[in-house]
């Protein structure tokens, strides 16, 4: 009696059509400019519409202008944590050799945007509700996600052998991917003061057209420039890694 | 502009972020190329490409 395996090899082997570390640094030196000019544009572009063009709301005035970095921010906190969860799937399952280094990559850059969107979700909420922070289930839940950020940096660099490092790192990021759904919908399960989803997927907008179109504007430059930064730190550490081993052979003789 | 410390703060810690972490990713790649150039005789592959072209 044969037995097939529940992940399929062949479907791993076209992954590691760029896990060659030469091809990654060809193919991403091409892609980077497609990233950081369009995110650059698109980020100032949004951010200005938001700040000089777009209305202020009627009720919270122009205070309601930071949605306009805070919900970009809070996209990217929720999806780079999502992007290292599929990296440590990628390094646990396929090993994958790039994963390990995207994690890492992604880590600080992850957690700098989950910081800025507690902080200016706290610079909004002080005005609004009177108060920089309330144990609000979504801003609670938000927390949480800064910290698995922060422990996940500090477990990939907490072993002298790295590979060690990235597993545990790996097993702390998949492991935290079930805050996830709670950040998203910690607003329809429990009673917040943090109002719903101003987006959504199956419903129309909250919000007026005007303020829209921006707000979408700098989602998109937010999400190129996170792209573009944590490629450009990736193409860094892969060159690094090859410094690396290139001393040692030199130092061991080979 | 009503409320315009916490917009204005907002919009800097924004900046602040997205200048750091593009200005640390470019010089740190910029850094490890030269290096790599420096030791290894293959050099960046794309920069050898535009020698060899």
């Amino acid at each position: 009696m044969s037995t097939s395996p529940a992940i399929s090899p062949a479907s791993g082997r076209s992954l590691h059509r760029f896990a060659n570390p030469g091809r990654f640094l060809r193919l991403s030196a091409r892609v980077l400019p497609f990233l950081a000019v369009p995110a650059l544009l698109l980020t100032l572009g949004g951010l200005a519409w938001g700040l000089f063009v777009a209305p202020a709301d009627y009720q919270q005035g122009d205070a309601m202008r930071i949605i306009y970095i805070h919900v970009p921010a809070a996209w990217l906190a929720s999806g780079g944590y999502l992007g290292l969860a599929i990296c440590a799937l990628l390094s646990l399952v396929w090993r994958h050799p790039l994963a390990d280094l995207a994690a890492v990559e992604i880590g600080p850059v992850g957690a700098a945007f989950t910081a800025l969107c507690l902080a200016t979700g706290s610079l909004w909420g002080k005005p609004m509700w009177g108060a920089w922070w309330v144990w609000d289930a979504r801003l609670t839940s938000v927390l949480v996600l800064f910290f698995l950020y922060l422990g996940h940096i500090a477990l990939v660099r907490a072993f002298d052998e790295p590979e060690r490092g990235y597993r545990a790192g790996a097993i702390l990021a998949l492991v935290g991917v079930v805050n996830l759904p709670i950040i998203k919908f910690s607003v329809d399960w429990w009673n917040t003061l943090h109002q719903p989803s101003t987006l959504t997927v199956t419903g129309a907008p909250s919000m007026h057209v005007d303020m829209l179109w921006p707000l979408l504007t700098c989602i998109l430059g937010f999400s190129l420039g996170f792209a573009a930064v944590v490629t450009a730190r990736l193409r860094a550490a892969v060159m690094e890694r090859r410094i690396r081993g290139l001393l040692l052979a030199q130092a061991q003789g080979i | 502009m009503t409320h315009l410390p916490y917009v204005a703060a907002s919009y800097g810690l924004a900046l602040l972020v997205g200048v750091a972490f593009a200005a640390d990713a470019w010089l740190r790649m910029r850094r490890a190329a030269r290096r790599l150039e420096a030791i290894d005789p293959r050099g960046d592959p794309r920069r050898n490409r535009k020698r060899a072209g």
